[in-house]
């Protein structure tokens, strides 16, 4: 029996399980896919918005500028990487202009601090490579990067660290009340808790009609992105948007905080959820809205592309709250949903607290988290003392990020484990580079047949039926 | 920090013809960093034939050809570190590299060679939509499980792209028991050897459809199929012509882009054409004492080509430190004329030897005249039955003429006759 169960290992669900590690509990997540970060977190821009965006008295907006604020803070205790690079939506047109005004009272309201309206000379000081018909600016000192998967990893297995349970392919089928408590099933297995936290993501409503709360639904809007080239990560320093719509922030132009170039996304709703597959139209719209506001991106560096899939509210603003006795929502957290993230889990906490549930201190806590990029980021000196101890680390694996085996093994045997290849390259940023894999994918599937024990055909690319190999030749 | 005259980046082809070059001319304080556990770079997994037949006058296997060469090195001593990857080079050839052994650790150079080869273009890099399921892999990457680990990736295949890899991979999937279903080509033209197209393709009764391309890939844990689509003459693909195939696998062979981070890292010029430094007859870049050769400098598609610009490349080196400079008596700009993408050398500093001009053509061309010339005078001219983008072209320019060019420039083309 645990005290608490929580559905879905994105970025929320990771953060709450980590706020609630903090105390002494019986802790498990529930992750359909086998890996966590597999939904809306593995897939999306990667910002820390201000929080101007969100209309004032949200709980987007709240939440927002909240998480943003302790953003740094969270990331250095968890060992991520964390960007203040600031943000600019740019007008393009004088007609823009009142919707920068608008934003910018917007900012002020909602508690953004040091937001300015720019005009173009400083724009494009600001950012060169912009193109010259920019107009002004809302410049948001207080936006960052981040990389949403690198956190949510961090969080969950940090949380797993102080104590956290994560059961991975646990597709919840159904749940049943049974007294005082509630009975979570997947097709294989059941598991009981007294309090359940529904972040599912894309799917939260499907699981809040599990328990026949059909107040809501969740619309899947699919987002595609491109990934330039390292090269040309200095292209822009900020986050670049351009002005809102009401189907989101349009195709933005920002440096991720692994030094490349990130465009998109684009803004799509469908039906099928978790239909993740990356379109001709969807590239190519990318393509041209960013020439139209950088004219030089260098587009013929693009790495990789990839789709992420958003929940969107039918409410328009994420849902919080207490569904039924034990019962919390955490739904249709959108964008800003990772910004939101570390402040939505300790007023979820206070929530079942106000349930009921007791909070006693757990005295071994540690909010610290061993950064996985530690070595690529130590002294010549530093980094002979390591392999010294440790030949592994001494051997590069990776050779366009540079990911030594030591890494790689380290990332198998660190909570949340590794077990595939996608998951390998999500903790360490193996085949992550420009040759994608290309020359270090052989060498990580065997080192996990290694690690795992397992054979080598057994290796997948990101669990399921996704084997790499077909057994031995002839 | 170490000194050592000679460092060369890259154990494969180009690698060990530079040392053993460098050797023979004079310099013995050589030492070859590789960061793969044996020489040989990715001839260890060329395991077909058709190797050396330039060179040695026989057909050798890859390994076979590179064990001649391992030989060479091995007889002459010349120092070789393993499993080391070289993070950086600096213009003033400082060497930082890396290794379970020694850890991190930095080499002054007299010289340094660039030899490390190439990479391939991957299936981000493509800009193919669709799933991103497992199965989905680089020629040369599929080739390293079968050939060196030993697994085979697939069973039902489709390859992108009519390169050599993708054609050497289509015959070795076949003799595994895969079945490849269709090689497409985006060109109307093969990338690869016609040898290839007849022995991995034509033998095997493997269709290459030309002016074809993949433009969406399905399946959400392993490919279960793919789009393919003609392509109009500005390679766009006919979404009316568009057609599923049913498969596990898609092979990809659409060009090898040389790796030039480091060359990059250096501040070297690179020509962005080729990818690669651009260079002077004795292939040394604009960063004194940088030398490039092989798949680095310019894709080949012969290895017994790399080896020979290896040499150039090793003797030079040594020259370099020997002389400690070079003599340069001239700078001719090799400019591009018809039908000619690319040349190496990208410019000639001496006139004192004869100078082979490497070049590749934009087109498949047949009758026609390779020509050479000096403003609008024809210093070089020779006919050619057929001219393609895959075979590399090579044309002799005499000392002699070297030393009486008058504009400063020479311009290689290809006419065509009739």
């Amino acid at each position: 029996m645990y005290d608490v169960v929580i559905i879905g290992a994105g970025v929320v669900g990771g953060f709450i399980a980590r706020e609630l590690s903090r105390y002494k509990l019986n802790i498990c997540l529930l992750e359909k896919e086998n890996d966590v970060a597999m939904g809306a977190s593995r897939a999306n821009s990667g910002i820390v918005h201000a929080g101007f965006d969100a209309l004032t008295g949200t709980k987007k907006a709240e939440f927002n500028v909240l998480g943003a604020k302790i953003m740094k803070r969270v990331t250095d205790e968890l060992g991520v990487k964390y960007k203040n690079n600031g943000s600019l939506v740019v007008a393009y047109s004088e007609e823009e202009l009142p919707t920068l005004q608008k934003l910018y009272e917007r900012g002020v309201a909602n508690g953004v601090e040091n937001l300015q309206i720019i005009d173009k000379a400083k724009l494009l000081e600001l950012e060169p490579n912009l193109t010259d018909s920019a107009v002004a600016a809302l410049y948001a000192p207080t936006a960052g990067i981040v990389c949403p998967y690198e956190l949510t990893i961090a969080a969950v297995g940090n949380a797993m660290d102080n104590g956290a349970e994560l059961k991975l392919d646990f597709d919840v089928k159904s749940i049943r009340r049974n007294g005082d408590f509630y009975e979570i099933s997947s097709e294989n297995e059941t598991v009981e808790c007294k309090y359940l936290v529904n972040a599912a993501g894309v799917h939260s409503d499907n699981i809040a009609a599990l328990i026949g709360d059909t107040s809501f639904n969740v619309t899947a809007r699919k987002g595609e992105y491109l990934l330039l080239d390292k090269e040309f990560g200095t292209m822009a320093s900020h986050t670049i948007f351009r002005c809102p719509t009401s189907m989101g922030k349009g195709i933005l132009v920002s440096p991720t905080v692994d030094g490349n170039l990130i465009l998109g996304p684009t803004s799509v709703n469908i039906d099928d959820k978790d239909n993740n597959e990356t379109t001709p139209e969807g590239l190519s719209e990318i393509m041209s809205k960013t020439l139209a506001v950088m004219p030089k991106a260098p587009l013929r560096s693009v790495i990789t592309s990839f789709c992420g899939v958003r929940a969107v509210p039918s409410t328009g603003d994420f849902i919080i709250e207490k569904a039924a006795d034990g019962f919390v929502n955490c739904a249709g957290i959108e964008s800003p949903g990772l910004s939101s993230a570390p402040a939505i889990a300790p007023y979820v906490v206070e929530l079942l607290k106000g349930m009921g549930l007791s909070l006693e201190e757990n005295e071994s806590f540690n909010p610290i988290r061993k950064p996985a990029h530690l070595f690529r980021e130590m002294s010549m000196e530093d980094k002979n003392k390591v392999i010294a101890e440790n030949p592994k680390y001494g051997k590069v694996v990776c050779r366009c990020e540079t990911v030594t085996e030591g890494e790689i093994v380290e990332a198998i045997h660190t909570n949340p484990k590794a077990t595939s290849v996608d998951a390998i390259k999500r903790r360490t940023r193996s085949g992550m580079g420009r040759c994608q894999g290309g020359f270090c994918a052989p060498t990580v599937v065997e080192i996990l047949a290694r690690e795992l024990d397992i054979p080598f055909e057994a290796v997948t690319k990101s669990g399921g039926n996704s084997i790499i190999n077909y057994g031995r030749i002839k | 920090m170490r000194n050592i005259d000679l460092v060369i980046i890259g154990g494969g082809p180009a690698g060990m013809s530079a040392a053993v070059s460098a050797y023979n001319s004079g310099i013995k304080d050589i030492l070859i960093l590789d960061r793969e556990p044996r020489l040989g770079g990715i001839l260890q997994q060329c395991i077909h034939n058709g190797f050396g037949l330039h060179r040695f006058k026989e057909e050798l296997t890859g390994p076979e050809y590179s064990w001649k060469y391992e030989q060479m090195v091995n007889e002459l001593k010349i120092p070789v570190m393993l499993g080391t990857m070289v993070l950086d080079v600096t213009e003033d050839k400082i060497i930082t590299a890396m290794n379970e052994e020694n850890g991190v650790f930095q080499i002054q150079a007299k010289a340094v060679v660039m030899a490390m080869g190439c990479r391939e273009r991957s299936r981000g890099a493509l800009n193919i939509a669709g799933m991103r399921p497992a199965g989905i892999y680089t020629a040369g990457a599929a080739q390293k499980f079968v050939n060196i680990k030993g697994y085979l990736p697939g069973k039902k295949v489709v390859i992108l792209g009519s390169g050599d890899i993708g054609l050497i991979m289509a015959r070795r999937m076949t003799l595994e028991g895969a079945k490849v279903i269709t090689v497409c080509e985006l060109m109307p033209y093969s990338g690869g050897l016609t040898r290839n197209i007849v022995q991995c393709l034509n033998d095997f009764d493997i269709p290459l459809k030309l002016s074809h391309t993949v433009v969406k890939i399905h399946g959400k844990e392993r490919v279960e199929g793919v789009t393919i689509a003609k392509v109009d003459k500005s390679l766009k693909p006919i979404m009316e012509t568009a057609e599923y195939i049913e498969c596990d696998t898609l092979l990809l062979s659409c060009g090898l882009i040389p790796e030039n981070e480091l060359s990059k890292g250096a501040s070297i010029t690179l020509d962005r054409v080729t990818g690669g430094a651009v260079v002077d007859q004795r292939r040394e870049t604009d960063k004194k004492g940088i030398f490039a050769c092989g798949n680095v400098l310019h894709v080949h598609d012969l290895v017994d080509y790399v080896s020979e610009e290896a040499e150039i490349a090793g003797k030079g080196a040594a020259e370099y430190i020997q002389n400690d400079g070079f003599n340069k008596n001239c700078d001719i700009k090799m400019t591009l004329g018809d039908c000619v993408r690319y040349t190496v050398p990208q410019h000639i500093t001496s006139n004192e030897n004869d100078v082979k001009i490497y070049f590749r053509v934009s087109d498949v061309h047949k009758d026609v005249t390779v020509e050479a010339k000096d403003g609008d005078e024809v210093i070089f001219s020779r006919k050619k039955q057929r001219v393609a983008p895959g075979e590399m072209e090579s044309i002799l320019i005499k000392s002699d003429v070297l030393k009486n060019i008058k504009s400063g420039a020479i311009t290689v083309g290809v006419k065509l006759n009739g």
